[in-house]
C-alpha cells in the first residue's frame, strides 16, 4: 500500500465509539474508490460493494426472466401458439417463474438495498458477519450458474411449483438440477436473513432504540425472520422431491404409499411466506419514499412497524389457501380462508397510513414519489383481488386461472418491481454520488404504471371467464385480451430498460448529489454520497425519533 | 492493518462481537430445526396415513443399536458441555481433550450407524441399495425411505460436527484459538453439537419407538 | 367475439349465478375500500404539492382510534362475505344422495367419462338438465383438475384417491371443460365440451351411444376374471369378508377403528389391501396395484356397490 494511511490516534479504550479506525485517504473518500481492481470487488467484505455486486447480478437475472416473459407474451399473440411448441412454452414459463421468484424477487430489495442501507440506517460500519455476506453472494452466483446451465441445457417443464408426482415421476428436463439451484440459492437467503437479524439486534448505534429504527429496517427485520424460518422447509421439500425422482424414494408418490398433497403443504408452507419475503421489503421502501417525499413522519409509526411483524407471523398460517380445490377438508379451507382475510389487515393499515402521511405534507413530485404511488395503486389492486381469491366459493372458480396470474403479478411486479425501481431512483444518488434526469425518471415511472396495467388488467377478465393458467393453446375467443396484454408487455419492456440508460449516463455526466439531495432525515443522509468505506467516521449517537422533519405549528403561521 | 484491535470490522467491543456470534449461531440452529421439521412432518403424515404398517415397520428397527447410539450421543454432549466449561475457565488443554473425546464418541456413533445400515441392507430393508428390496408393504418402504433420509441427513450433520469439534480442539492445542478472547468459538461449536444431539433425541422416538 | 365468449361466461347452474352475484357485490365493497386511497393520493398530491401554499398546520401523526377503525371496519365488512362464500363452498361438499354418478378418469392428456349404463366418452361430458350429477374422479398419473367454467366449479383429481364434485346444470347448451392444474406437455389441449341436454335428448344420447356392457357388468366380469371371486365368492373356502351389502355400511378394522365403506375405502382395499384390514380376517389379500388401471378399479367398485341389495351376513 503506497498510499499514506490516515491514522487516527490509537483506540481510546474508555470510549466505546472509538476503536482506532484506520483507513486510507481514498477509503475515507468513498467506498467506490477503495480499490479499483476486480479483486478488490470480488473479495470485498464491504456491505456496500456486495450490494452493488448483488444489484448487477439481480438485475441481470431480471432481464433473463424478462426475456422468458417476452417469449411467452409473443407466443400468446395467437391462439395456436405459433412461436413455440407446447413443450417449449412450458419450459419458458417454468424458467420465467424460477428465475423471477428465486433469482430476482426474493433477493431483489433485501440483498441490494437492504445490504447497502441497513448498516447505514442503524449507524453501523458493516453487517455483523461481513464474510458471510460475501459468501452469500457467491452461493447466489453458484445457484444462478446452475440455473443458466439448465437454461442452456434445454430447461425444465414442471412450473416453478414443482408439483409432485409430475415433477418427481413424469416430467422430463433437468428437474433435479433446477431443484439443486433453488436449494443452493436458499442458503444464500438464509445467510442474508441471519446476518440482518443479528445486525439489527446487536449493531445499532448508541441511542438507536427499536422505536427509532427506520421502517425500512423494521420491514427487513420481518423479512429476515421469514427467510430464516421458511427457507429450510423449502430446501428439505425439494431435497425429498429430488430424492424421489433420482432414487424412486416414494414420499409423495401415491403408488408407493406417499401423499402428493404433502408436497403441496410443505411447498406452500415456504412459498406463501415467500410472497411476503418479496413484498415486505418493498413496503419498507415505500414507507421511506413517502416520508421523504411528503417531508413528514410516516403516519402511525408503530402501526406500520408492527404490521410488518404481523404480516410475517400470520403469513406462516395461510398456506392452505393455495389448496382450496386440492381436496383438503372443508373446515381446513374455512380456517385458511379466514386467516387469509386476517393477513390483509396489516397490509390495509400500511396503505391507509401511507395515504394519511401525505396529508399536510410538502409533497415533492420527484421520480421516487411517482414510483411509490405506482406501488400503492398497484398493490391495492393486487391486494384486494387477493381478498377475492380468499373467498372460498369464488376461489373454486378462479383458482389456477389467469385471475390468479393477474393478482400476483400486481403484487410482485406492480408492487415489488415498482418499489425496486423506486428504491433505485431514491438511493441512486447515495450509491454513486450523482443525480440523474428527473424528467426521464418521472416518464419511466408513468410508462411502467400504464404499461403494467395494460398488460395485466385484461388477465383479470380472462381469468374470470375461465382461461386456465399455463395454457399454450387457447380458445380463439380469448385472443383480443391476449393481444392487449402483449401490447402492454412491450410498453413495459421499454419502460424497464429506460432507467438503466439514464442512470448509467448519470454515473458519468450527472451532477454531484451532495450528502442529502432529497432533504430527507436518517443516518444514511448524514454521510457523504457515496459513503466512505467505513460509513461513519465516528459512530453516531442517536437522540431523536425517525422522520423528525420540522413541522408547521399553528402558532408559527 | 497491524493496528486493528482484536475485534473484527463491524464491532465496537469484544462483548458485542461475542453476543452477535452466539446469536448468529442460535438463528442458524433455528434454520436447522426447520430443515428437520420437514422430515418430521413427513414421518408424522406417513404415520397418520398408514398407522398399522408404520408401527409394524418400526418394530423391525434395531432399537438396541439406536438406544446405544442415543447414549453415545448424550455422553458426547456431556463432554462438550464440560469442554465449554473448561474453556471458560481458560483450561485450553483440558477443553481440547474433552472436545476430542466428544468427536471420538461422534465417530463411534457413525460406526454404529453404519453397522445398522449394513444390517438393514442384509435384511433387504435399506432403500436404494437393497436389491432386491424385501419390504412387506409399500408403507414400510415409505417408512424406511423417511428413516434413511432422516438418519442420513442427521449423519451428515454429525460428520460436520466431528470436523468442527476436531478443528476447534486442534486450534486450542496449537494456541491459535486464544482463550478467553475466543471462548465464543468453543461455545458456538458446542451449541451446534448439542443441536445435532437434540435432533437425534427426537428422531429416535419418532422412528424406533413408534410402535 | 361475444358469441364465442358466451360458452365460457354463461351461468349454467344456480351455483354459478350465486358465485357471480357474490363476486360482483364483493367487487363493489372492494371498490369502496380502494376508492379513498386513489382519490386522496391525487387530491393530496395536488393540494400539498411542495411550494404550493396550503394550510399545513398541526398535522396529525398518529391516532389509535383512526388507525384501529380503518384496520377493523374493512375486516368486519369482509367477514360478512366470508360467511356467504364459505356457505356456498360448503354446499359443494354435500352431493344429494340420488345424484347421477359419472366416473371420471384423468390421464395425460385426456378426460374419460363413464356413465352408469356403461356409455363411455372422451373429452366430452353429456349430462341431463336439472338433475344432480356427481362426478367420481380418479387420476391415472399426475394431478389434474377438472374445471367447468360455466358452472364456476373445479376440483383437483389427485392420483391415489377419489375426489368428487357435484352440480345441477339448469341450462341446456354446449360449454367448455378444461384441465386447470398443470399436468405436462399437452396440458392446454386437455379439454373439451361440456354438454347439458334435456332429459329426452340425454336418454336418446344414452341409447345411441353403443354400449356392449354396463359399468356393473364389466365390473362383474372383472370380478371373475381377475380372481376376486375365488376368495370373495359365496362358495369360497378362503376366509375373506363377504361383499354383499358392504357399500355404505360400517366396517370394524383390526386397528379398532370403524370406517364407512365408501368408494375410497373399497378402492384402497383393492389397491392397498394391507392398509385397512377388516377385523377378524387374515391380512392375506394381494395388492392389485399393478394389475388394474383406474378404469377397471372403478368398474369393480361399481360392481361391489351394486351388491348392496343382497342381505348381508352379520360378521360381528
Amino acid at each position: 500500500m503506497t498510499e499514506t494511511l490516515a491514522r487516527e490516534p490509537g483506540p481510546d479504550r474508555t470510549n466505546l465509539n472509538d476503536r482506532g479506525l484506520s483507513e486510507t485517504q481514498s477509503e475515507r473518500q468513498s467506498y467506490l474508490r477503495a480499490g479499483h481492481t476486480l479483486r478488490s470487488w470480488l473479495l470485498t467484505t464491504d456491505h456496500k460493494r456486495i450490494a452493488i455486486l448483488y444489484l448487477i447480478s439481480v438485475t441481470l437475472f431480471f432481464f433473463i426472466g424478462g426475456a422468458a416473459a417476452a417469449l411467452i407474451r409473443l407466443d400468446l399473440l395467437t391462439p395456436q401458439g405459433d412461436l413455440l411448441s407446447n413443450e417449449g412454452y412450458n419450459r419458458a414459463f417454468t424458467l420465467h417463474g424460477v428465475i423471477m421468484v428465486w433469482f430476482f424477487l426474493i433477493p431483489s430489495i433485501p440483498n441490494t438495498f437492504g445490504n447497502f442501507l441497513i448498516p447505514l440506517m442503524i449507524g453501523a460500519r458493516d453487517l455483523a458477519f461481513p464474510r458471510l455476506n460475501l459468501l452469500s453472494w457467491y452461493i447466489y452466483l453458484l445457484g444462478g450458474l446452475f440455473t443458466l446451465f439448465v437454461l442452456i441445457g434445454g430447461g425444465v417443464d414442471t412450473g416453478w411449483t414443482f408439483y409432485t408426482p409430475l415433477s418427481s415421476m413424469f416430467a422430463n428436463g433437468h428437474v433435479v438440477l433446477v431443484a439443486a439451484a433453488v436449494f443452493i440459492v436458499g442458503f444464500s437467503s438464509i445467510l442474508t436473513g441471519l446476518n440482518f437479524i443479528v445486525t439489527v439486534h446487536k449493531l445499532r448505534a448508541p441511542g438507536m432504540t427499536w422505536g427509532r429504527l427506520r421502517l425500512f429496517v423494521w420491514s427487513h427485520y420481518a423479512t429476515s425472520l421469514i427467510l430464516v424460518l421458511a427457507t429450510p422447509v423449502l430446501s428439505i421439500t425439494l431435497a425429498l422431491m429430488a430424492a424421489e425422482r433420482l432414487f424412486g424414494l416414494g414420499i409423495f408418490d401415491p403408488k408407493l404409499g406417499g401423499d402428493p398433497l404433502l408436497f403441496q403443504h410443505l411447498f406452500w408452507f415456504y412459498s406463501h411466506p415467500a410472497v411476503y419475503i418479496m413484498v415486505l421489503p418493498a413496503m419498507g421502501v415505500v414507507s421511506e419514499l413517502v416520508a421523504a417525499a411528503a417531508r413528514k413522519p410516516v403516519f402511525g409509526y408503530w402501526f406500520v412497524a408492527g404490521s410488518s411483524i404481523a404480516i410475517a407471523v400470520i403469513g406462516f398460517l395461510v398456506w392452505g389457501h393455495h389448496m382450496f380445490v386440492a381436496g383438503q377438508s372443508m373446515y381446513a379451507s374455512a380456517v385458511f380462508s379466514f386467516l387469509s382475510l386476517a393477513v390483509a389487515v396489516p397490509s390495509a393499515i400500511k396503505v391507509y397510513n401511507w395515504t394519511a402521511t401525505l396529508q399536510k405534507g410538502q409533497i415533492a413530485l420527484d421520480p421516487p414519489f411517482f414510483f411509490a404511488m405506482s406501488f400503492i395503486g398497484l398493490f391495492v389492486i393486487g391486494g384486494l383481488t387477493g381478498l377475492i381469491l380468499s373467498m372460498l366459493a369464488i376461489d373454486v372458480h378462479v383458482h389456477d386461472t389467469y385471475f390468479v396470474i393477474a393478482h400476483f403479478h400486481y403484487i410482485m411486479v406492480g408492487g415489488t418491481v415498482s418499489a425496486y425501481f423506486g428504491a433505485l431512483h431514491f438511493w441512486w444518488p447515495k450509491m454513486v454520488g450523482r443525480t440523474y434526469s428527473f424528467v426521464w425518471g418521472r416518464l419511466s415511472a408513468i410508462f411502467i404504471f400504464f404499461g403494467f396495467n395494460l398488460t395485466f388488467f385484461p388477465q383479470f377478465i380472462l381469468g374470470y371467464l375461465g382461461m386456465p393458467r399455463r395454457y399454450h393453446v387457447y380458445d380463439p375467443a380469448f385472443q383480443v385480451f391476449h393481444v392487449l396484454s402483449s401490447a402492454g408487455a412491450s410498453i413495459l419492456a421499454i419502460a424497464y430498460v429506460m432507467p438503466f440508460a439514464y442512470l448509467l449516463w448519470s454515473m458519468r455526466y450527472g451532477d454531484a448529489a451532495g450528502p442529502n439531495p432529497w432533504g430527507a432525515t436518517g443516518l444514511e443522509w448524514t454521510v457523504p454520497s457515496p459513503p466512505p468505506k467505513h460509513n461513519f467516521h465516528t459512530i453516531p449517537v442517536v437522540t431523536e425519533q425517525p422522520y423528525n422533519f420540522p413541522l408547521e405549528r399553528k402558532e408559527d403561521g | 492493518m497491524a493496528d486493528r484491535v482484536d475485534v473484527s470490522e463491524p464491532f465496537q467491543a469484544p462483548a458485542q462481537q461475542r453476543e452477535a456470534a452466539m446469536m448468529g449461531m442460535f438463528v442458524f440452529l433455528g434454520t436447522e430445526i426447520m430443515l428437520f421439521g420437514g422430515i418430521f412432518t413427513a414421518i408424522f403424515v406417513a404415520r397418520l396415513l398408514h398407522t398399522e404398517q408404520v408401527v409394524e415397520a418400526s418394530k423391525r428397527m434395531h432399537v438396541f443399536i439406536g438406544g446405544i447410539n442415543t447414549a453415545v450421543l448424550l455422553t458426547s454432549s456431556l463432554a462438550v458441555a464440560l469442554a465449554v466449561h473448561s474453556a471458560r475457565a481458560r483450561k485450553a488443554r483440558r477443553s481440547a481433550a474433552l472436545l476430542a473425546g466428544a468427536a471420538l464418541l461422534g465417530l463411534a456413533f457413525l460406526g454404529l450407524k453404519a453397522f445398522e445400515y449394513w444390517e438393514e441392507y442384509r435384511d433387504g430393508l435399506l432403500p436404494i441399495f437393497s436389491d432386491p428390496p424385501r419390504f412387506s408393504t409399500p408403507a414400510e418402504h415409505l417408512f424406511m425411505n423417511l428413516y434413511f433420509l432422516g438418519t442420513g441427513l442427521h449423519a451428515v450433520h454429525v460428520t460436520i460436527g466431528i470436523v468442527l469439534l476436531t478443528g476447534v480442539a486442534v486450534r486450542l492445542v496449537l494456541n491459535s484459538l486464544r482463550l478467553p478472547d475466543r471462548t465464543v468459538v468453543v461455545e458456538a461449536s458446542g451449541l451446534y453439537w448439542h443441536l445435532v444431539d437434540v435432533i437425534w433425541v427426537f428422531l429416535y422416538p419418532a422412528l424406533y419407538l413408534a410402535r | 367475439m361475444i358469441d364465442q365468449l358466451l360458452p365460457w361466461a354463461s351461468q349454467a347452474s344456480t351455483h354459478a349465478s350465486e358465485v357471480d352475484l357474490l363476486a360482483f357485490t364483493f367487487l363493489l365493497l372492494i371498490a369502496l375500500l380502494a376508492a379513498p386511497v386513489f382519490i386522496l393520493i391525487v387530491v393530496f398530491a395536488v393540494k400539498y404539492r411542495r411550494g404550493r401554499p396550503a394550510d399545513r398546520s398541526d398535522p396529525v401523526n398518529r391516532s389509535i382510534w383512526i388507525e384501529t377503525s380503518w384496520a377493523m371496519i374493512p375486516f368486519i365488512l369482509t367477514l360478512a362475505f366470508f360467511v356467504w362464500a364459505t356457505h356456498l363452498y360448503a354446499d359443494l361438499y354435500y352431493p344429494p344422495a340420488d345424484a347421477l354418478e359419472v366416473d371420471v378418469v384423468a390421464k395425460q392428456w385426456m378426460w374419460k367419462f363413464e356413465h352408469p349404463g356403461g356409455q363411455r366418452e372422451i373429452n366430452e361430458l353429456h349430462v341431463p338438465v336439472n338433475e344432480p350429477v356427481k362426478l367420481i374422479m380418479a387420476s391415472q398419473d399426475v394431478i389434474h383438475s377438472l374445471f367447468i367454467p360455466a358452472l364456476r366449479i373445479k376440483r383437483d383429481v389427485v392420483p391415489g384417491r377419489y375426489t368428487t364434485m357435484w352440480f345441477t346444470a339448469d341450462k341446456p347448451g354446449i360449454y367448455h371443460l378444461t384441465c386447470s392444474q398443470f399436468c405436462g406437455t399437452d396440458h392446454s389441449l386437455m379439454g373439451g365440451r361440456f354438454v347439458v341436454m334435456t332429459k329426452a335428448d340425454y336418454t336418446r344420447w344414452l341409447e345411441e351411444s353403443g354400449v356392449d356392457q354396463s359399468l356393473v357388468d364389466r365390473g362383474a366380469a372383472l370380478f371373475r376374471s381377475k380372481g376376486c371371486s375365488g376368495c370373495h365368492g359365496p362358495s369360497s373356502t378362503v376366509h375373506a369378508p363377504p361383499l354383499e351389502g358392504l357399500f355404505g355400511s360400517p366396517v370394524p378394522l383390526q386397528s379398532g377403528e370403524v370406517v364407512t365403506a365408501d368408494e375410497r375405502y373399497i378402492r384402497d382395499s383393492i389397491l392397498l389391501p394391507h392398509s385397512q384390514v377388516a377385523a377378524g380376517y387374515p391380512d392375506i389379500m394381494p395388492t392389485f396395484q399393478n394389475i388394474l388401471d383406474e378404469e377397471q378399479v372403478m368398474e369393480l367398485v361399481a360392481y361391489i356397490k351394486s351388491l348392496r341389495t343382497a342381505p348381508r351376513k352379520e360378521t360381528r
